[in-house]
């Protein structure tokens, strides 16, 4: 148990790097990853309260730092990875929930030592950790972290006498067991044998260690880098008697597999704080916020169901941010000032802060250069990482965004080490260049040309706040010289209808404007709601503006077709059922109060009452019932079709 | 292809103002005017119709003598002199697609989309062409020629366009020997058009799971894939019953309970209003389609729709059999929002010149109210059908 707790401390130091310090932050894979279940793991801040307090076990891994010092002289490139490699080798050692790394180590983690190519893959960890950052990453962690407790310590420790292997695995398993035994309440109290474990895994580490020195000076082979493959291949007949070993004790792994798939999870989680973060998680919302630039205070009044996300605190972070221009030498101006103007509201729209960002990107990478003994796959994917992460606590990223950051990654990692530098910027520059074109501003005119075979004359269209695709759509139609009429709703506190009005207005549109009350009223009239889309999800869910749904559910009752504009590029395979576990939080004080009208500011000093709670929502999920179509750059499609156009095209177009 | 099925309504417009001239009197484009109110111009009969007619022989006659009461003279002189005016109209190139499409055309049992994908491969087979470009583009031509030949038929363009992603996209136009590509390409043709010719027996054998003995259909209009669903499940001995709607204007269900009756099928015959009254006694709605849409609905004959509504209502499986040649890409919202079928009407009495008269042929059937698609691709959810279109089509 508590060997797995103690590299937690560990890697509380490596996790402060990783913002917006440290060049070299590990690939930040969480923008856009699979949904994962947020981890329950309360207790154990409470166990150990703060995550800096030197555990004495904190010693680093003797045996990896000895391989690389003895891969060194042999693999000149992969030298100067060695201290990041080193950095991260302590990583996993932050698990929230001690359980969790014991089952991955019994099945994954034998199963590839006993594979051949085990060898070959921990030798080129270096080249494995840019094109999969996951993948060699997570296996060296595991693999260091769960000798002592697991059934694998047999495998591993294959030099040393037969005896006292036996006696320790078994006595490992023993205690596994019995963990078992007491179930997850067990789990989470420090056992009382703590000490003599220890003692048992530092007696381990310094065999380990010894054995590894041995190996790497008496071998000299490449493959002597890992001691745990080279000892695993060296000795196949001993691995082999090991095996049946490991699977009599897989029973006890699987009794502890609760946690198993998540692990993975976790070393993401820590990189940055991760959109969908559950900020209701008091361990976890500590650790976000020692990392963060900007100082983040905590929200008073927080709505009960709502409190799993990232509350909203405008008024704080802007100054604090300007203040702080000069210090943030790692995010690049560029960024820097679309950050600010996201935290200020003056980029909004999904395309909009999707283009800004790209751009602001691209300007970033113009100005990179390779540090000196870096690789610029690498690098340049931490950059962007911490960039990344800096927006996100300017703003949470919306989904297109999330995907628009998949495919520049996607595009880093493919790039060929042989590419020169300039090269490689140039490749990627014009990759940008090439997804605004393609999959914004080219597919909004597909868009466009589909969806304006949908309005005949006479027509009454009915749009909800201000979507780029439907603005072109009308402005297009009326070109075109339909003979048609829109309505447009709008709704507080953002009033962003108020300015796609004008400018149809200003086109010569005929345009009757109201609020979202009297959209059932005014429904009756209408024969098209056309609505603009945040994301289209793989069922069908349509994730936008608050206040959609509630136009949608109403146009459904009056039998009013609802077409929705959405570019395949917001496409997500994501399944979302409500908007209440992944939504983002507006200013409160955007609902509170009015301006311009004191008399019925009755809410004035709304902070200061405890048992009152203001919610001001960003978006809503429309189920997939009140759509009737979804215009989108492949054409108009039925939403069950979404995820065919999420399986067919996303995998070739977007991250290829 | 897909930008021109989806903008057909703008199409329409630029047809109408090109297919004025009398050499196109067939072409069904004109929008939907009363005749009373303008005597001058004749409503065009949807082809397609005339089509069905014509292999419908027992309805053929009095059809079309109210087809010419209705309508007018000249009407008469359209049908009569259907290939004279189509042959004075077309280019050399295109008058012998539609000559040979008009050959195929001529068999009843053959559909009217095989004949078209017949007709395009004969094209392939008589093609002088020496580039794969070449052929490509008088492909295109061939079938664009077939396509405005009846706007109205849905399952003809859908059958032209399917062909052409068919056969066109293949490796076999990366061979660098035009001839082999050729005759590849003509392989490939012809075993399309054998697929869609055995399409119907495919679909016949799929649906016998779903007839059970002692149950009751409910059929509405004639459709040559549900009499061959039908016949073969009188041939496997099932028993079961049918109801069978009048299906006016053109009388399609007299004609279905007279092929019925001949198999020894019990058949009971409706008026089009009493769907709703014999609704509890129907164990599920067998229909055809004219055509399958992107959403999974349905474009069929005049009252579909509202079968389906009520099957619906009193929760009765609606099964709809349809070959895979009719899936095209198309997304009506509404009943309004497609190509409009003509077909005149005989209410038997003379009515008076200020009452307009709905002569639309068809109707759209949203995929809610369906419950399976029989097609030769399988037995299909209606959100299936958008899948395989976006496969074939993007």
């Amino acid at each position: 148990m508590e060997t797995r707790r103690v590299p937690r401390a560990v890697s509380d130091p490596k996790v402060r790097q990783v913002g917006f310090f440290a060049p070299g932050a590990p690939p930040d894979r969480s923008q856009s990853g699979p949904p994962h279940p947020a981890s329950s793991s309360p207790p154990v801040s409470e166990i150990s309260p703060s995550g800096n307090s030197l555990s004495p076990v904190m010693i680093p891994p003797p045996r990896h730092l000895s391989a690389d010092l003895a891969r060194g002289p042999h693999f000149s490139p992969a030298a100067p990875l060695s201290p990041m490699r080193a950095a991260r080798d302590s990583i996993p050692v932050g698990s929230y929930n001690p359980s969790e790394f014991v089952a991955p180590t019994a099945s994954e983690f034998t199963d590839d030592a006993l594979s051949p190519n085990w060898t070959a893959r921990r030798s080129n960890s270096g080249k494995f950790a840019s094109s999969l950052p996951a993948g060699g990453f997570d296996m060296s962690s595991l693999k260091q972290n769960n000798f002592p407790a697991s059934s694998l310590t047999t495998v591993s420790i294959v030099n040393m006498p037969p005896g006292i292997t036996e006696k320790d695995g078994g006595a490992g398993v023993e205690v596994q067991k019995e963990r078992s035994k007491t179930g997850s309440k067990a789990s989470l109290k420090p056992l009382k044998e703590q000490t003599t474990k220890a003692e048992r895994r530092a007696i381990q580490e310094a065999q380990r260690a010894a054995k590894a020195a041995t190996k790497g000076d008496g071998s000299k082979t490449p493959a002597a880098s890992s001691g745990l493959g080279s000892s695993a291949n060296a000795n196949p007949g001993k691995a082999a008697k090991a095996s049946p070993q490991k699977k009599d004790n897989s029973p006890v792994a699987a009794s502890e597999k609760r946690g198993s798939d998540r692990p993975q999870d976790k070393d993401r989680k820590k990189d940055v704080p991760h959109p969908r973060m559950q900020f209701d998680d008091k361990s976890r919302v500590e650790k976000a916020k020692k990392r963060s630039v900007v100082k983040q205070t905590e929200a008073k009044n927080r709505v009960e169901l709502f409190r799993h996300l990232p509350q909203y605190e405008h008024g704080t972070r802007l100054p604090e941010l300007e203040s702080k221009l000069f210090q943030l030498d790692p995010v690049h101006p560029a960024v820097y000032k679309v950050g600010l103007r996201y935290l200020a509201g003056d980029i909004s729209g999904g395309n909009a802060r999707c283009i800004a960002m790209l751009q602001a990107f691209q300007e970033s990478i113009k100005d990179y250069s390779t540090p000196p003994e870096k690789a610029l796959i690498r690098d340049l994917t931490s950059k962007i990482n911490s960039y990344v992460s800096f927006l996100i606590e300017c703003r949470p990223l919306s989904i297109s965004m999330g995907n628009a950051i998949r495919f520049l990654k996607s595009k880093i990692a493919k790039l060929s080490l042989a590419l020169s530098e300039s090269e490689a910027k140039a490749i990627l520059l014009s990759d940008i260049d090439r997804f605004i074109n393609e999959k914004i501003i080219l597919a909004d005119k597909v868009i466009v040309r589909h969806a304006v075979t949908k309005i005949r004359d006479g027509d009454v269209l009915l749009t909800y706040g201000s979507s780029s695709a439907v603005e072109l759509l009308l402005i297009h139609a009326h070109e075109l010289g339909k003979n048609f009429r829109v309505v447009v709703v709008d709704s507080r506190p953002k009033l962003e209808g108020k300015l796609l009005l004008r400018r149809l207005v200003g086109k010569g549109i005929s345009c009757t404007y109201t609020h979202i009350n009297a959209v059932s009223y005014i429904m009756h009239e209408v024969t098209r709601v056309f609505l603009g889309a945040s994301s289209v999800l793989s069922n069908g869910t349509v994730y936008s503006r608050v206040g959609t749904a509630c136009v949608a559910m109403v146009a459904h009752q009056f039998r009013v077709p609802v077409l929705i504009c959405c570019e395949a590029y917001k496409f997500h395979e994501r399944v979302q059922l409500d908007s209440i576990c992944s939504n983002e939080l507006g200013d409160p004080d955007m609902i509170a109060k009015v301006p311009g009208r004191k008399e019925i500011d009755s809410l004035d000093d709304w902070a200061n009452s405890d048992n009152l709670q203001l919610l001001n929502l960003i978006y809503d999920a429309t189920p997939s019932d009140y759509v009737s179509m979804i215009i989108t750059d492949y054409g108009m499609i039925p939403p069950t079709s979404v995820p065919v156009i999420v399986r067919e095209y996303r995998r070739e177009h977007l991250w290829t | 292809m897909w930008y021109r099925s989806a903008s057909f309504i703008l199409d329409q417009q630029q047809n109408d103002g090109v297919a004025k001239p009398e050499s196109r009197l067939l072409s069904p484009t004109a929008p939907p005017l009363s005749m009373a109110e303008t005597p001058q111009q004749i409503p065009k009969i949807s082809a397609y119709y005339q089509t069905r007619a014509a292999h419908h022989g027992v309805v053929t006659s009095d059809w079309l003598a109210q087809a010419q009461a209705a309508v007018g003279r000249q009407a008469d002189e359209a049908v009569s002199d259907d290939s004279l005016s189509l042959k004075s109209g077309e280019s050399p190139k295109a008058f012998s697609v539609i000559d040979e499409f008009n050959n195929w055309r001529k068999q009843p049992e053959l559909a009217e989309a095989v004949a078209a994908i017949r007709a395009l491969a004969s094209v392939i087979r008589s093609s002088e062409a020496n580039t794969m470009m070449e052929l490509e583009i008088e492909l295109k031509k061939a079938s664009d020629s077939l396509k405005s030949w009846d706007t109205t038929s849905i399952s003809l363009t859908a059958g032209c366009d399917l062909f052409m992603r068919y056969v066109t996209r293949t490796s076999a136009l990366e061979y660098e020997d035009f001839n082999s590509a050729k005759s590849r390409l003509l392989e490939r043709a012809e075993k399309f058009g054998e697929i869609s010719y055995k399409a119907r027996r495919i679909i016949a054998m799929l649906s016998q799971d779903f007839i059970f003995d002692g149950c009751t259909i409910l059929v509405h209009g004639f459709s040559r894939v549900v009499l061959e669903v039908l016949r073969t499940a009188a041939q496997n001995r099932k028993l079961f019953r049918i109801f069978c709607t009048e299906g006016r204007p053109d009388r399609t269900g007299l004609r279905l309970s007279n092929e019925l009756a001949k198999l020894d099928v019990p058949v009971k015959l409706l008026i089009d209003s009493a769907v709703a009254y014999s609704m509890d006694e129907v164990d599920m709605v067998f229909v055809g389609a004219d055509g399958v849409v992107e959403s999974g609905g349905i474009i069929n004959m005049m009252g579909t729709y509202q079968i389906a509504l009520v099957a619906k209502s009193m929760s009765k499986p609606v099964y709809v059999a349809a070959e895979s040649y009719k899936f095209a890409r198309l997304y009506p919202l509404d009943q309004k929002d497609m190509v409009p079928a003509l077909r005149p009407i005989d209410f038997g009495v003379p009515i008076p010149s200020k009452v307009e008269v709905e002569t639309s042929a068809r109707d759209y059937t949203p995929p809610q109210y369906l419950t399976l698609l029989f097609t030769d691709l399988g037995v299909l959810t209606p959100s299936v059908v958008s899948d395989e279109l976006i496969q074939l089509y993007l």
